[in-house]
């Protein structure tokens, strides 16, 4: 087996009497993607805080790329490679859709202390944007207001924003909120796609992509990873169905 | 872009018009009134660049100012004395040029906010602004206590101090130096707002996150933002001083740090003239309205008000409209 490029051991975290990651372990493999599902309030956004540097672990220990990036904040594990898309957009809204994309260039350059040339005007940071706003399909709003474009198409800029940096592993927090059915097809199908370029940790509770797309789900409940495997096995999971998809299928 | 760039360039050339007019109808105090203007909108582009770019309410600017006012008055009053500033290394005994003065006031002030900011850039919002505030009181109430310096009564220059090939006495002239220091300055701020650095600080200031998520450290972005911006507000700080030929705690108390920042919510926060304009704005006002009533802050008041209720984007703002995502 090859070696994970994300490796989760042990990671406990709580916020007073609540145990919001609770022994945790997970990894991530090449080339896969490794969904995790849970319902609201299960600890997931806490777990990508955690692996992204914005939340320190109370205990455990997290490897990137064959390294032990517990210690690191956020902006040192973005330049080993992590990157990631945010549950709520994050970007810089009075910007152009375009300035949004040259940022994450400028980000994966790694120094952005030039005072005087025109940073629109640099080529190289122009052709890494306009290649990931291509990949999207958000090429032709390059030059729209952030804060004007719809709900799905801020998701779309976040996923280029992350295409920038070339990152090895993605962290990726609801990718699919929002954006309706046709254009979570075409997400899902992108990923598909992008798998083979850096696996994906993907957050998601469109059910649909998560079972089209999981080489291995894990199912996190009050903090806990209650199972783990492949889809199959996790839709067949007793445990799974009572505490989880179940529940959805009564409501 | 087209009509804000037109609406710049009718500022700048009003600033030009008036003095040279007042200097054709020899009326020097309009000329000092509108070097006034230009010294003060200098400061508020510095406060701007923290501000209105980075997002960083500095409450504090007062104490590079300050600096800057010192800077002058520190190296002019040994000039004027014939007494060695220091003798060792070599033997310095201040100056009264003009280029190295400015030079000790902006390496002094860019020293200070590397240290200041350094500190306070660890907090964030309303404990920010009451960190620098806190830094700029300190400072204050060392110049008052600082009696090798003249303590509370501040230091008098008798004699503007000097500059290669300018007659510095000639209220046009100076105002000359001052206008163009201006220009300069503004010219570069731009530049600053499009480069790689503006583009990472002003993202630093409506997302932080995802300026980290890409790798960048917020942290640094702003502390060179900080640092810029003081610097160049103690260059204000060392020409007001000239203006004046005065110094005086007064400069690093935190009513200046307030007008510094009214200046720039009065014209427009982010916006690169908007200090130009509430600077000129503020200055007319105390002038016309000083002389009716000694009241006259409360029209400010008002004015301010309305300009936060009404027009987020200050003067310019209201004027002109929302700014356009320039690129």
């Amino acid at each position: 087996m090859t070696e994970p490029v994300l490796r989760v051991e042990n990671l406990s975290k709580s916020f007073g009497a609540l145990k919001a990651s609770n022994e945790i372990s997970l990894d991530l493999r090449p080339g896969e993607i490794h969904a995790l599902i849970g319902p609201n309030g299960a600890g997931k956004s806490t777990l990508i805080k955690q692996i992204s540097g914005n939340l320190q672990p109370d205990s455990g220990r997290i490897e990137a790329l064959g390294r032990d990036v517990t210690a690191l904040d956020t902006v040192a594990r973005a330049r080993l490679g992590l990157g990631r898309t945010f549950q709520i957009s994050s970007l810089a809204m009075e910007f152009s859709v375009l300035q949004n994309v040259v940022l994450g260039a400028l980000g994966a350059r790694g120094r952005a202390f030039g005072l005087f040339r025109n940073v629109m005007k640099d080529k190289a940071l122009l052709a890494t944007a306009q290649e990931a706003l291509t990949r999207v399909g958000l090429h032709e709003a390059a030059q729209q207001r952030t804060s004007d474009l719809s709900h799905g198409q801020r998701r779309q800029l976040e996923v280029a924003v992350a295409l920038t940096l070339k990152p090895r592993l993605f962290l990726m927090d609801e990718p699919m909120a929002g954006l309706g059915a046709s254009g979570s097809k075409d997400l899902t199908a992108f990923l598909e796609r992008l798998r083979h370029e850096a696996p994906i940790l993907l957050v998601e509770h469109d059910m649909d992509a998560v079972f089209a797309l999981a080489d291995r789900i894990s199912v996190l409940v009050y903090g806990e990873v209650i199972a783990s495997g492949t889809a199959d096995e996790i839709r067949n999971n007793s445990e799974v169905r009572r505490a989880y998809l179940g529940e959805e299928e009564q409501a | 872009m087209g009509r804000e760039r037109i609406f710049n360039a009718g500022i700048l050339l009003a600033l030009l018009l008036v003095p040279l007019i007042a200097w054709k109808m020899d009326e020097p105090f309009l000329i000092t009134l509108a070097t006034k203007v230009t010294i003060l909108a200098l400061a508020g582009v510095g406060l701007n660049i923290a501000l209105g770019l980075g997002g960083l309410v500095s409450l504090g600017h007062a104490a590079f100012f300050g600096i800057g006012g010192y800077a002058m008055g520190i190296l002019a009053s040994h000039a004027q004395n014939y007494e060695p500033l220091f003798s060792w290394p070599f033997l310095f005994e201040g100056s009264n040029q003009m280029p190295l003065i400015w030079l000790v006031a902006v390496v002094a002030s860019a020293a200070a906010a590397l240290v200041i900011g350094a500190l306070s850039l660890r907090t964030s919002g309303v404990y920010f602004i009451m960190i620098t505030l806190a830094f700029g009181q300190m400072l204050y109430y060392f110049t008052i206590s600082w009696s090798a310096y003249g303590g509370e009564d501040g230091l008098s220059i008798w004699v503007r101090n000097e500059m290669p090939g300018v007659n510095t006495l000639d209220p046009i002239q100076f105002f000359a130096v001052t206008f163009v220091i201006l220009c300069l300055t503004l010219w570069s701020a731009a530049r600053v707002a499009q480069s790689a650095f503006g583009l990472a600080l002003s993202a630093a200031r409506q997302s932080e996150e995802r300026v980290e998520t890409v790798g960048l450290a917020p942290f640094k972005l702003r502390l060179m933002a900080f640092v810029i911006s003081g610097a160049i507000t103690g260059l204000a700080g060392a020409l007001f001083a000239d203006l004046n030929r005065f110094v005086s705690p007064t400069m690093l108390s935190w009513h200046t740090s307030g007008e510094i920042m009214i200046f720039v919510i009065l014209g427009g926060v982010g916006r690169l003239y908007g200090p130009v304009v509430g600077a000129a704005v503020y200055i007319l006002l105390e002038h016309f309205l000083g002389g009716i009533s000694e009241y006259w802050q409360i029209f400010l008041g008002l004015l301010l008000l309305g300009m936060v209720l009404f027009a987020r984007g200050g003067l310019i703002g209201a004027l002109l409209g929302r700014e356009v995502a320039h690129d």
